[in-house]
């Protein structure tokens, strides 16, 4: 079990209500690091909204959530650190389409690090490699395929160099044959040791690389458990028909 | 049974269709009252003939015409695209040369005085215009994120704003500003007074358009940005602002020569810009239609400088749209 000093994430109590909607109730997670954490469940049921608390881009209500030995409060200075340490990835990949691939990367690190463009440019090829699309660097999202693109938003948060990174069903606008190579960047991810919150139904992944698998229900936690456990003999009644449904 | 006809012959209906097109040209032409002077031109040996069978001149004026019309269109028909362009500005160009010179122009008089037109009328239509583009787009980019903000003070401002000078037609802005601001005490010059009208107003209209491209950005744009770290300004003018210029530009560019033209308004206050010299130049020789009509093209000139501006800018903004 890892230790509580070691934890990268840590939230206890966090609710948040979309007006009259309670999306989450009562979260409680704690995260060490180089853990890898995938979270699944039905719709609805607020696992995006539980990963864009972490990076604040939404707000908790109740609650503390702290990141990184920061809490994420009103606080901007303490906001704009936690992001700098979380990289996201979306289900939409969100490049920004006036901008090239190696643009894309190097954007954020010359405005938010301050970083040289030479230096950012060489740091932005390096990860541009590791996802093996250097050779696009110059071409617009609009010009590339939807894994393509996904792996380059990928590479575009590597760049900033973070400690954490959150997935928010990376793969589940993708076509079935580009799913593989996004899950495969995202695997040597997690092998080379980087902390990971995953929404994903990918259940292979989740097998292959996540330490826990927690499953969500209208906004609570409901299991947590190892994956081989969790898919193999999940104890709620709510999971069990989660995984019926999934699995056909 | 007719939609069989047309499909069991074709090439017969089509003909046809173009006869029939042919023949609504000249019925039209002639119930216009088309005259027939200019065949008596062409040919003075008719001249005679035409007096004497006016009706008939009329029908056979209008005729020719339409096939005229015909002929040029499948003339036009034989060149490839760019030039078919090029040839119906050209041909349209004539055509207007035309329907001035029938006014019987002095032309002498118009040379005389387009120098100074050009060099006091243009130069200041051509300053005042571009002040007040420049300033309207600074108002119209702050208007447009005091629209989108969630604070009530803000956005009441903006409303208010957009809604009182859009409202107010900018004759009456001009006036008020001119004649109104040196009753709390504040005298301000006739140039000025044209500008800052000019600016409130068109920054209002652009204050729209400016929202709506912002707001034509998918949220998920935003949401990748700050993901990043960038900060809400960053992410508005590395991010939004370059894509949404994609939809601001055009409209903006229909504003601008709006302006360019109402800035002619500003002749009402005395100041000397190419309307206002166009009323007053031709007075002392009783020459007004001369200076109408070169007025009028030296605003067409301009127009089309910005015309070409804009689609520079907007090729600009929409190379990452290339596949
Ligand atoms: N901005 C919002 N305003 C109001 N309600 C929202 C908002 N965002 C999400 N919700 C609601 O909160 C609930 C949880 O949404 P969330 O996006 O976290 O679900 P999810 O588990 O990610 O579902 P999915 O698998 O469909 O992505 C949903 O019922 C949704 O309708
Ligand atoms: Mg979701």
């Amino acid at each position: 079990m890892p230790q509580p000093m070691n934890d990268e994430i840590k939230l206890s109590g966090v609710h948040k209500w979309y007006g009259q909607y309670h999306a989450l109730d009562d979260i409680n997670l704690d995260v060490a690091k180089k853990e890898r954490i995938v979270i699944c469940g039905p719709s609805g049921s607020g696992k995006s909204t539980l990963i864009r608390c972490i990076n604040r881009l939404e707000a908790h209500q109740q609650g503390q959530i702290v990141v990184g030995g920061i809490e994420l409060t009103d606080n901007e200075k303490n906001i704009e650190e936690v992001r700098r340490e979380v990289g996201m990835v979306f289900q939409h990949f969100n490049l920004f389409p006036h901008l090239t691939i190696v643009e894309n990367c190097v954007l954020a690190p010359v405005w938010v690090r301050k970083m040289g463009k030479a230096k950012a440019t060489e740091i932005a090829m390096h990860f541009l490699e590791r996802v093996r699309i250097a050779d696009q660097a110059n071409k617009y999202p609009g010009q590339l395929s939807g894994g393509q693109q996904q792996r380059v938003a990928i590479a575009r948060a590597l760049c900033m160099n973070p400690k954490i990174m959150l997935f928010d069903e990376p793969t589940s606008a993708l076509d079935p044959e580009m799913v593989k190579e996004v899950l495969d960047t995202m695997v040597s991810l997690a092998e080379e040791g980087m902390t990971m919150i995953c929404v994903t139904h990918e259940m292979g992944f989740a097998r292959q690389v996540a330490d826990r698998v927690i499953f969500m229900d209208q906004g609570r936690v409901v299991e947590e458990a190892a994956p081989a456990e969790f898919f193999d003999n999940p104890q709620h009644e709510r999971s069990r028909l989660f995984l019926s449904q999934i699995l056909h | 049974m007719l939609g069989r006809l047309i499909l069991t012959y074709p090439a017969t209906a089509r003909r046809i269709g173009a006869l029939f097109v042919l023949f609504l040209v000249a019925a039209g032409l002639y119930s216009l009252g088309i005259s027939s002077a200019w065949i008596g031109k062409i040919f003075p040996s008719a001249v005679d003939w035409l007096k004497e069978n006016k009706q008939f001149g009329r029908a056979i004026s209008a005729i020719a015409l339409a096939l005229i019309v015909a002929f040029n269109w499948k003339l036009l028909q034989l060149l490839p695209r760019r030039q078919q362009i090029v040839a119906v500005w050209l041909e349209l160009f004539a055509l207007l040369m035309l329907f001035f010179y029938s006014f019987d122009l002095s032309l002498p008089f118009i040379a005389k005085k387009i120098g100074f037109m050009i060099s006091q009328g243009v130069v200041t239509t051509l300053y005042i215009s571009a002040i007040s583009i420049a300033i309207a787009t600074v108002i119209a980019l702050a208007g447009a994120i005091a629209k989108l903000s969630k604070n009530g003070v803000i956005y009441g401002l903006a409303t208010f704003y957009t809604s009182l000078f859009r409202g107010l037609p900018l004759l009456m802005q001009i006036y008020i500003i001119y004649l109104g601001l040196p009753q709390v005490g504040y005298v301000i010059g006739a140039v000025p007074a044209g500008i800052l009208a000019l600016s409130l107003c068109y920054g209002a209209y652009m204050t729209e358009i400016f929202r709506a491209g912002i707001e034509s950005i998918h949220r998920g744009q935003t949401e990748g940005a700050t993901a990043l770290g960038l900060s809400p300004n960053q992410t508005m003018f590395l991010v939004i602002l370059p894509q949404a210029m994609r939809v601001i530009v055009p409209p903006t560019g229909n504003q601008f020569i709006a302006m360019l033209k109402d800035s002619s308004l500003v002749s009402v206050v005395g100041v000397w810009e190419i309307m206002y010299l166009a009323r007053t130049q031709g007075q002392t020789e009783f020459r007004h239609i001369e200076m109408l009509i070169t007025a009028s093209m030296i605003y067409w000139v301009l127009s089309i400088g910005l015309e070409f501006l804009q689609s520079r800018i907007e090729a600009h903004f929409g190379r990452f749209n290339a596949r």
